[in-house]
């Protein structure tokens, strides 16, 4: 099999411009979306996530421009996420360009979403969004999937702020079920830290599904991808800020990755 | 003038195909939801989002047309369902399939490797003589999303494979109809290519 192990930036919009949130929280402009996009793309970039952060709906608006601009400039798949909520919503995303839309918050309020997502735009197109944190609390759990753990692994929402006292493990396997193509999966722990992926969580979820996992939160370095490849069964790797300001570009983390023995684009 | 109809099989996003092929040589493209005018085409293509049965009700009412712009040698491109559609059926589906092809689309071995299939994957050219792959590396990074895989009768139609749990056939070629079970819209500058030789190919259709 000879599959090479995707690295895709991802860029956090909010009202139309780039920003890096640290731990969900707090936001720092980072530039132009079409023209980050563009060089991502050129850079060698394997495809590309765009999240919608902007707190308004109305505002939200802006991001269907913002989508059109960046399919007309690239040739490597994007995916789209953040308020998506209904199968409009996707269907207004998709339209103006977008391969795939990620779902978050709306796959836990309404799981139906993804069945009808998968049914209509076929399961390629249906990304789950994951985020977790380790919850200790463990009381409040009737059914873990790790016993022998003093945390279980609580699936988040409303960015990472909200708890659902959901197993990520059990939800993982469900949202495989019920038509997810892909899971991308965010350590709220780890997000925004820059030590590293949270390995952990990553193998515990890429041993628990058959559909690729991408995973997120906490990179600072190309080691860090390496780390997470080396490691786990994971496809890909999301990273942020690391690109954003030039610290790296991705020919280098991938010549790096390739130098290691993972399999990369180049 | 080149002109090309991309078929709307009401899915979704043609967007980037639309851009790619506008970036790659073509004068104009319209997408279309009929096949009836088809002969001011230079070319047509059928895109690769969506399901099986949904696309195939979407362009039974004319198959007619389809059959016909065929036998005149126009140039098709199948991408990904729209490669599947053109063979007899779909385990994706229970509708016929277009039957320009002969053979069956079956889904990824689940048990051996992960589906679908998503990501860049290297391409291995059976037939250097194929107009699709013309100055195409062998090797070439090309970007798969796809959970069904083809299984034509004739070997011959064969023009490259994939590695993937088996050796998938990628790239169909015979005369005038091409098909890529990858998005050549979605490949970087090997994709950029691909489109560029299906619009040359196009181009002597004017």
């Amino acid at each position: 099999m000879t599959l090479s192990k995707r690295i895709i930036p991802c860029l956090d919009v909010d009202n139309g411009r780039v920003v890096k949130g640290i731990k969900f929280r707090g936001v720092k402009d980072a530039g132009d979306p079409v023209e980050l996009a563009k060089k991502y793309s050129d850079q060698g970039a394997d495809e590309l996530v765009f999240l919608d952060i902007t707190a308004s709906r109305q505002d939200r608006e802006i991001m269907k421009s913002v989508v059109k601009n960046v399919a007309s400039v690239i040739d490597i798949p994007f995916t789209v996420g953040g308020g998506i909520r209904t199968l409009s919503d996707a269907r207004q995303i998709l339209l103006n360009g977008a391969d795939k839309v990620s779902i978050n918050t709306a796959s836990v309020k309404n799981p139906q979403l993804v069945t009808d997502l998968m049914k209509i735009f076929g399961r390629q197109c249906v990304v789950v969004a994951i985020d977790v944190k380790r919850n200790f609390k463990t009381d409040e759990k009737q059914t873990m999937s790790s016993p022998d753990k003093d945390f279980y692994f609580e699936v988040m929402i409303y960015g990472g702020s909200k708890g659902t006292g959901i197993d990520a493990i059990q939800w993982a396997k469900k949202v495989e079920e019920l038509g997810a193509g892909e899971i991308l999966l965010t350590s709220v722990d780890s997000d925004g830290t820059k030590n590293g992926y949270d390995i952990e969580l990553t193998n515990t979820i890429c041993n628990s599904v058959r559909i690729p996992v991408i995973a997120s939160g906490g990179c600072g370095s190309s080691e860090h991808m390496f780390e997470v490849f080396n490691k786990t069964d994971v496809d890909a790797v999301l990273a942020a800020s690391i690109f954003h300001y030039d610290n790296l570009t991705l020919d280098k983390v991938k010549r790096y990755l390739a130098e290691k023995g993972i399999k990369t684009r180049l | 003038m080149t002109k090309i109809a991309i078929f709307d099989f009401g899915a979704g996003n043609l967007f980037n195909l639309h851009q790619s092929l506008l970036r790659n040589g073509a004068h104009a493209v319209d997408i279309v939801r009929t096949l009836k005018g088809l002969e001011n085409y230079n070319g047509l293509v059928l895109p690769g989002v969506g399901n099986f049965d949904s696309a195939i009700s979407s362009i039974q009412n004319d198959a007619a047309s389809l059959n016909m712009a065929v036998e005149n040698a126009m140039p098709i491109l199948g991408i990904c369902l729209g490669l599947e559609m053109l063979f007899d059926k779909s385990e994706e589906g229970i509708l016929d399939g277009l039957k320009l092809l002969d053979g069956e689309v079956l889904m990824l071995p689940k048990r051996k490797v992960k589906v679908p299939h998503i990501g860049w994957n290297n391409l291995i050219i059976v037939n250097r003589e194929s107009n699709l792959l013309k100055g195409i590396p062998q090797n070439s990074w090309v970007y798969f999303v796809h959970s069904y895989h083809i299984e034509p009768k004739d070997q011959n139609l064969i023009a490259a494979i994939a590695d993937y749990g088996s050796e998938l056939p990628v790239v169909i070629e015979r005369s005038n109809l091409f098909g890529t079970q990858f998005h050549p819209e979605k490949s970087g500058k090997i994709g950029a290519q691909i489109m560029k030789n299906f619009i040359k190919f196009c181009e002597k259709n004017e």
